[in-house]
This record gives C-alpha cells, structure tokens and sequence, in this order.
C-alpha cells in the first residue's frame, strides 16, 4: 500500500506522511464544521421537505380519488336501488293488476255469495206452524169416557179419529218443512266453500303485497343510506362490487375458454376459405378471420342483449323506441344464427380436412389407414358445438357489463391503495434521509474527535474561570 | 355507432383483400439426394425424410426433390418440384402426387458414375430464390464426397445469403475409418464453403430426430 505522490509531505518516510496527512485532514474538517453541519442539514432537510411534500401531495391525490371513486360507487350504487325499487314496484304492480285488477268482480262474487247464503238462510229459519190448540182440546174430548153411552162412544169415536188425522197431517207437514230446510242449508255449503276459497285468495295476495312491501321498505331504506353518502353504504357497495369483480373475471375466463375452443373448431376450414399461406403481419389470414367472426358474435350477442334491455352498455340502444328496438333484436338475431349456421359448416369441413390430413399422414408414414369407429358422433358433435357455441358467447355480455361496471370500483380502489403505499415510502424515504443526516453529523464530530476534545476542554476550564470570578465579584460586592 | 361501422367495414375490406404482408413467411425446401455407387443404398431413407418433409410442410410451402448425379446444375435433375396450394385440401392432394413421384423415382434410381454437390447446391439457389420463400433449407442427403467431371468448373464462391444449409446422413466412408481426419476434412470444407456465401451451415446424422431438420 503506497501514498500517492501529493500526499507524501517527508519523502522517504510514508508512515509519518500518512499520520500528517490525517491530522491535516482532521484540523481542516474541524475548521469547516460549522458550514459543513448546515451544509448536511441543509441538504438532507431540502429532500425529507421535498420528499415529504411529495407525499403530501399524493396523500391529497388519494384523497381525492377516494372521493371520486366512493362519488362513482354512491352514483352506480344508487342507480341500481334505483333499478331494484322499481323492479319491486313493477312486480307489485303486476300483483295488483292481477290479483287486484279483478276486485270488484270479487266483490260482486262475494256479495252474490253472502246474498245467497243470506237468502238461503233466511228460507231456512220459517218453522212450519204447530198443530193448532184446538187440536189437543178436541183429543182431550176424544178420550173422555162414554161411560155405555153408545151414542156419546160414537161422537167421541168420530172426533178421536178427525183428531188423529189432524195430527198427522200436521206431522207431515211439518217434517217436510225440516227437510227443505236442511236441503237449504245443505246447499249452502259450497257457498261457504267458495266463499272461504275466495277469501283465502284474497288473503295470499294481500301477505305476498305485505311482503313485497317488506322488500321495498328494505330497499328504500339501501337507498336512503347511499343518498346520505354514509360510510357503511360505501363499505357495503364496495364489498359488493369487489364480489361483482370476482365473479364475473371467472365467467369472463371461462367465456374466453369457450371462444378459444370456437377459434379452434373454425380456424383450418377458415384457412381453405381464404388461404392456408397468407399473413396479415405476422397473424395468419385464416386464424384472424375466424378471431373476427367469433368477436363479431360477441358484438352481435352485445347488441342483442342491449336490444332486449338485459344489459346497459350502449345506452343508444336502450333509449331506442320498442319498434326499432325489436328491429335491432330481429336483426342482430338473425346475424348471430346465419353465424352459427356457417360455423357448424366449418365445423363440418373441419372434419372433413382433419379426416384427409389424418389419411394423408398414414399414407406418407406407410401405415394402414385405420377404419374410425362411429366417425359420425364427432362429425355431429363439433357441427352442434359449432352452432351453439355463437349463441352460448352471447351471455358473455352480462358478465361483461359486471365487470366494466365493478372493475371502475376495483380498479379505484386499488390505484387509491398503490397512491397510499407511494405516500408512505415517500414519507419514510423522507424521515430516513432527515435522520441519515443527523447521523452524517454525528459522524463528522467522531472523524473529529481530537479538537472537539480539546475545545471542550478549553470551554470548561473558561466556564471554570468565569464562574470563580463571579463568585469573588458576588463577594466583594456588598 | 358510426366508429363501429367504420371499423368492421375496414375489417371486412382488409379480409377481402387479403392485406398482402411483404415479408414472407412460406418456407422453400430443395432436397438434394446422392445417387452415386456408394450412397445408392442409402436413397430409401431419403424417402422417409421426404414423407416426414411432406407432413410437416404446409400449404404455401414449396418443395423440390433432385438428384445429384455427374452435372447437377440441370432441372433435369429435378425430380419433383411443387409449390403447395394455399387451401389445404388441394394441398394435401399435390404432397400425394409428390409422394407418388418421389416413389416412383427410388423404385427406378440407377447409380451415377459422379457426384455435383456444388451444381446441386446452385440449382437449389435458384429455384428456392425463384420461390420466394422467407426460409430457405438446402438440404444435402449425401456422404459430401464430390467427385466431378473432367473439365466441369465448380469452384465458384457461392451466395447463400438467408440459406440453411442442412448436411443429411453424412456416412462415414471405408477410407474414413482409416484415417478419420478426411471425413472432417470433408465436413470442414462444406462448412466453409457454404459459410463463406454467407449461410448457415448444419449437420442432422441422426435421422430418429427429423424434427431438428427444419428448426431455426
């Protein structure tokens, strides 16, 4: 180890040129210590200042999109309480015209019905009248002993029988009286059991109201919540989107897994429609074709599920008046099933082309051609897959209206955590630097102990002296 | 709704037209196989890499098949020649047509008294440059031993700028097993040759592997 030229002050004698070196170094650091103290503090105070304003301002920038974001949740939140309420309102519309709609022909069948039922039971209370008293007078007549008297027996005789006839016909009369009365009321008995129905009708559809109302009342007060902006309405419209988010990523991967199977049905008999050879950079034509008419169903299907008022995407169509709307519905109907139509053809010549590829391959490798068992199962099943899986991808677009929707919510949420976590590396970045240059400082005093040794020396031994000369002024002074 | 419109018709124009892309990504093969007295024997495997080539080449594709015999630079020497169809199924009905060609020519090869690697190797140049293709394989089915006529001139610098030169089957020769230098003698030479023209030279002996033939 050897010391440069310029710091050798005795040549010849390195190992005292060193201990000069460092004791110049040390006397010169202890000169410039004040200015080199403000110097660190200065520079480290210009970056944690700089730092920390830095994080002050993406704090606010995190603040404020947390703002927006809970805005666009409250907003999207409110809109489908909106939608929910008035789904519930329409269903209990639908209730009322129904089951409501036909009140007052029930009432008119319901007083029918208790008129009858009141007529019957009238008919049925008139009592048929008592044999009259004279009856039971003229029998008391009839049994009086004739004591021999044929003539009185004869008379007596006479009434006893008109007596007995009498009260036969009376009986007669009055159980047939009872009878028609109990076939009166035996006729009202199905009244009363439709009456019962009636009302038990009437009762279900008032408990399926109630309960409907049970619902909104559950909604409207959803609703009150996200309209006063509450935290727990965020908390709880967040938690759902995030599940909204979830869910529908999954279907969206599973959709894309069905597309990827669509591609591959229709990409080798698309390559005899426009060329097995031909590239569109460095794409081949045929693979883009059969992308573009599976993301042309996609479009349809989006089309058709706007047009039917399922999803909400495209609001132009929405607002559309019903008879262009089922124009649309029609159109995009019939494009999404010519569509199918012709990749269950393609799936058919792509059956046909993997037949000949596999023979052609046999052929070359020398190898009898194998006899397929049942080759028309496949043939039909990739035609079927061909045909339904058009219409299958037309659901993606619920799904995929979730996930537009869910992921602003998401998406916000997370740019507002990466905003906090930056804030925070800014801050402890800051507060690391500050304290990295109280540590520079203290450094700076232990590179320079020795003068700073004897400087505190020399100020003690002043305070020392100044001290003793106050005490002997304090004494001489009186 | 109008943006839309714009950009399927422009999706339905570049389709019909076909968006011609200027770079090429076909592949040209131009196998030449050794039918001299010593390496006759040897033709039936060229077959099999010739049905394996016809498997894996696709439509677009050109292939060519020649021999090597006393001149080679010659189209007479070319046995099959083709440059397949861009719908696969009139494709697959040309590989069987060269198929046919290519079997009908091993079952009624008869051995040349000398071998023109070098007339071979420029034929192939030319009809591959002709092709258009984006690759270009060589491919060389001989023991690499040229023998030539008297008074053929074939020491020219070749330009193999974009070929893949590909060296099939390369026998050892009884001489070899004597003195093994002259094999990579041999070898080296062909290696630095085709790597003077600028292309890129390779050597597939074994034959279980034909995948590695057309691997860049």
């Amino acid at each position: 180890m050897s010391l440069p030229e310029i710091l050798i002050i005795w040549p010849g004698s390195p190992e005292l040129s060193l201990i000069m070196d460092i004791v110049i170094v040390i006397l010169l650091l202890y000169l410039a210590r004040g200015p080199a103290h403000k110097a660190i503090y200065s520079i480290t105070m210009v970056i944690h200042n700089g730092l920390r304003l830095m994080s002050r301002s993406v704090t606010l920038a995190e603040k404020k999109l947390a703002e927006r974001n809970k805005d666009v949740l409250l907003t999207a939140g409110a809109k489908a309480a909106e939608r929910l309420i008035e789904r519930e309102f329409y269903r209990v519309d639908a209730v009322v015209k129904r089951d409501m709609g036909g009140y007052p022909s029930l009432q008119r069948k319901l007083s029918e019905q208790i008129t009858r039922i009141d007529e019957d039971y009238r008919e049925s209370t008139e009592m048929p009248l008592p044999p009259p008293d004279w009856v039971r007078a003229v029998d008391t007549l009839a049994k009086l002993p004739s004591k021999g008297d044929s003539w009185v027996a004869n008379i007596l005789g006479e009434i006893h029988k008109t007596a007995v006839v009498q009260y036969k016909n009376a009986m007669e009369e009055y159980r047939k009286a009872v009878s028609v009365r109990h076939s009166l009321l035996e006729k009202m008995m199905p009244y009363w059991r439709r009456l019962a129905q009636t009302l038990e009708q009437v009762d279900k559809t008032i408990i399926g109201l109630h309960e409907r109302s049970k619902v909104i009342d559950g909604r409207m007060n959803e609703y009150e919540e996200i309209r006063k902006k509450t935290e727990k309405a965020a908390r709880m419209l967040t938690s759902s989107a995030m599940t909204q988010f979830s869910i529908s990523a999954l279907v969206l991967l599973i959709a894309i897994g069905g597309a990827v199977i669509n591609f591959n049905l229709i990409a080798l008999p698309m390559s005899e429609m426009v060329g097995g050879g031909s590239y569109i950079g460095n794409f081949k034509t045929s693979n883009i074709a059969a992308l573009v008419i599976i993301l042309v169903e996609v479009a349809m299907g989006l089309y058709l599920m706007e047009a039917l008022r399922i999803t909400h995407l495209f609001p132009i169509i929405g607002h559309m008046d019903d008879k262009m709307r089922h124009r649309m519905i029609l159109v995009t109907f019939t494009i999404l099933l010519i569509l199918a139509c012709v990749e269950s053809a393609l799936a058919f010549m792509r059956d046909r082309i993997a037949a000949d590829m596999q023979a052609l391959r046999q052929a070359l490798a020398a190898a009898e051609a194998a006899q397929p068992v049942n080759s028309w199962i496949p043939t039909v099943g990739q035609m079927v897959m061909g045909f339904v899986l058009p219409f299958a991808l037309t659901f993606v677009a619920i799904p995929l209206e979730s996930f537009v929707h869910s992921s602003r919510t998401v998406l916000g949420v997370a740019v507002a955590a990466v905003l906090r976590l930056i804030a925070f590396a800014l801050r402890l970045v800051g507060n690391v630097i500050r304290y990295a240059g109280v540590f520079l400082v203290n450094l700076y005093d232990l590179l320079i102990f020795p003068p700073l040794w004897l400087e505190n020396l020399v100020r003690n031994r002043e305070h020392q002296h100044t001290d003793i000369a106050d005490v002997i002024v304090k004494e001489e002074v009186p | 709704m109008k943006k839309l419109l714009a950009l399927g018709l422009l999706a339905v124009s570049l389709l019909v037209s076909g968006c011609p892309d200027t770079t090429s990504h076909s592949q040209g093969v131009y196998m030449l196989l050794d039918s001299s007295g010593t390496y006759k024997h040897e033709i039936r495997r060229a077959q099999a890499i010739i049905n394996y080539l016809l498997g894996t080449l696709q439509p677009g594709d050109s292939l060519a098949v020649a021999r090597i015999d006393s001149g080679s630079f010659s189209e007479k020497d070319i046995i099959a020649k083709m440059t397949f169809d861009k719908r696969p199924s009139v494709s697959n009905q040309q590989k069987r047509l060269f198929k046919k060609k290519v079997d009908d020519f091993v079952s009624t090869v008869k051995g040349s008294a000398y071998t023109d690697i070098t007339g071979g190797v420029l034929q192939a140049v030319e009809y591959l440059d002709e092709t258009g293709a984006g690759r270009k394989y060589i491919l060389i089915f001989s023991d690499l031993k040229e023998e030539l006529v008297k008074g053929h001139v074939r020491d020219i610098p070749m330009q193999l700028a974009g070929f893949e030169v590909v060296a099939l089957n390369v026998t050892k020769l009884r001489s070899d097993n004597v003195d093994p230098r002259e094999y990579f003698k041999r070898v080296e030479k062909w290696r630095a040759r085709v790597e003077e023209g600028r292309g890129h030279w390779r050597i597939v002996n074994d034959l279980e592997r034909l995948e590695s033939i057309l691997a860049d």
